[in-house]
């Protein structure tokens, strides 16, 4: 591989893992403030896919008005499935609202069959990133440069919103104790709800972006992208935020440089993310910015 | 200020409070006692609205609050420091004040709010910026009590406050319900330390298993046989 593939791959595994990332902040997310894996948050990308796809082609939206409206539609969707499915097992054991996210999982897919049908959908790229750059030997896609662009800009809007505002406040506060916050005046459903919805729009984002990237759409897409989300959130040390991008950026590139270094592997390019799952949990569970477990 | 009449809570098929009246009148100060597992905490979790009380009513300010969300009670000024102090950990000690007046207006009133915090606790103003989580367990104590007071009680409950405090602490701590008191809050706390809390208090309440057994001012209650055989270690 010389010094033009090198880079090449290097702006793929960006690409790739800032989809993992943008999907992997709503895991992590929720995860951090209520202890609970969401099982439908790839699901939950599909459904803003579709509201995507609806918009641009059915009703004829541009571009960034059918992103801007699925990422809407699907926050709601995400504190609709947290009011309806999650809020009533609040208080029960853990495993409990583990098994129900599975279950809005599988309701989620196979809705998406009977509404959508099984049949794949052509997703547009847009123009704008689909403009392809060449440099030398090098071929970038406008979609390779916005993509991790919008990434670190989520990511810092979001670290801003942690750290430095007062929801950001009363959410760190929950993530550590959720009877206490309320003694505070705070009310917690309303803070969990802004959490589904911020994680639930920035499924949409990746989805679509996932979407632009692999030009097709189908009720069963999110499964793949939200199960490596999951193994990036964890990854990265999940409940953290800077955390779950790492980790999307890890898993990128281990992929990319897999199926570049040894081609006659690509085959176990999926495997590969559960290897490494696999590996962290034996090694380092808390991932590698995770902090001691509080007992 | 709080009405509290034949309130029932039950835990799966533990009942663990029964037909508990209490009332609390404006600028008193009463304390519960009784041993471990007689229902104090569930009696303070039902009042602040943490626990669904299973029957009975609860009354404050004259309204009706019973079933009541603990968010909002806070917000009217029925204001919990629960046992243990509970102090957001990974959150440093600004923080936790400003959560404690997270629902008040924001801006000359708050910073006002916590220059009187910091003027009553003043070691929590040498360690503002730092995490909450490495102060002293008095000094959370110290935190607990300021983050409540940033929410402008007017009804100030305590759980515990004085558990697992060094003795120098605890006289700190009871001075400081004292001065909270003499600003014209209402308070309602639960002791261990029921020597300490029935001299301050003006009445108090004996909780066994779950029913109030015994009433009456604080002088009164020290000077029990009962009381003073099974809380205050005298034969």
């Amino acid at each position: 591989m010389d010094g033009t593939q090198f880079l090449q791959q290097i702006i793929n595994g960006l690409t790739l893992g800032s989809l993992y990332a943008l999907i992997a902040i709503g895991y992590t997310m929720v995860y951090g403030i209520l202890r609970l894996i969401n099982f439908a948050h790839g699901d939950v990308l599909m459904v803003g896919c579709y509201l995507a796809w609806f918009g641009a082609v059915q009703f004829g939206l541009p571009w960034w008005a059918a992103l801007v409206g699925s990422m809407a539609l699907t926050a709601l969707l995400g504190v609709l499935i947290d009011q309806g499915a999650y809020r009533p097992l609040r208080t029960a054991p853990r495993i409990s609202a583990l098994i129900t996210a599975i279950g809005v999982s599988f309701f989620l897919e196979n809705l998406g069959l009977v509404i959508f049908g099984g049949r794949p959908k052509a997703f547009e790229r847009p123009e704008i990133f689909n403009q392809l750059y060449q440099i030398g030997e090098l071929r970038v896609l406008s979609h390779s440069v916005w993509v991790p662009i919008i990434t670190a800009l989520v990511l810092a809007g979001l670290l801003w919103m942690i750290y430095r505002t007062r929801l950001g406040m009363a959410m760190r506060a929950l993530s550590r104790d959720l009877v206490t916050v309320q003694l505070m005046g705070i009310d917690t459903n309303r803070v969990v709800a802004i959490t589904f919805a911020i994680g639930s729009a920035l499924a949409a984002a990746g989805g679509i972006f996932w979407a632009m990237k692999y030009p097709q759409i189908n009720p069963l897409m999110g499964v793949l992208p939200g199960l490596k989300a999951f193994v990036a959130a964890v990854l990265g040390g999940i409940g953290n935020v800077v955390g779950a991008v790492l980790g999307g950026l890890v898993l990128g590139f281990c992929e990319i440089m897999l199926v570049a270094l040894w081609p006659e592997m690509a085959g176990y390019r999926d495997a590969l993310a559960f290897v490494l799952l696999i590996g962290f949990l034996l090694f380092r569970p808390t991932g590698i910015l995770g902090q001691e477990l509080p007992s | 200020m709080l009405e509290v009449r034949n309130l029932g809570v039950r835990y799966g098929g533990i009942q663990a409070l029964q037909g508990v009246d209490l009332t609390v009148a404006q600028g008193e100060i009463v304390c519960l006692i009784g041993a471990n597992g007689a229902g104090k905490s569930t009696l303070l979790g039902a009042v602040s609205g943490l626990i669904k009380p299973t029957a009975g009513a609860i009354a404050y300010e004259g309204r009706p609050i019973t079933g009541h969300k603990a968010s909002r009670l806070s917000r009217q000024g029925l204001i919990l420091v629960p046992e243990g102090r509970r102090v957001f950990a990974n959150l440093s000690v600004e923080e936790n004040l400003i959560l404690g007046g997270y629902f008040r207006p924001r801006g000359r009133e708050q910073q006002a709010d916590m220059a009187e915090v910091f003027d009553t606790f003043p070691r929590l103003a040498e360690r503002r910026r730092q995490q909450a989580g490495t102060l002293s367990g008095g000094e959370q104590q110290m935190l607990a009590l300021g983050r409540a007071l940033m929410g402008r009680p007017r009804l100030l409950m305590m759980d515990e406050p004085s558990l697992g405090l060094a003795p120098l602490m605890v006289a700190e701590v009871f001075g400081v319900i004292r001065r909270i008191h003499q600003r014209g809050v209402t308070v309602l706390l639960i002791e261990q330390n029921a020597a300490a809390a029935l001299a301050i208090a003006h009445r108090g309440y004996v909780l066994e298993v779950g029913r109030v057994v015994l009433s009456g001012s604080g002088q009164e209650l020290a000077s029990d046989g009962r009381v003073q055989r099974a809380y205050l270690g005298m034969d």
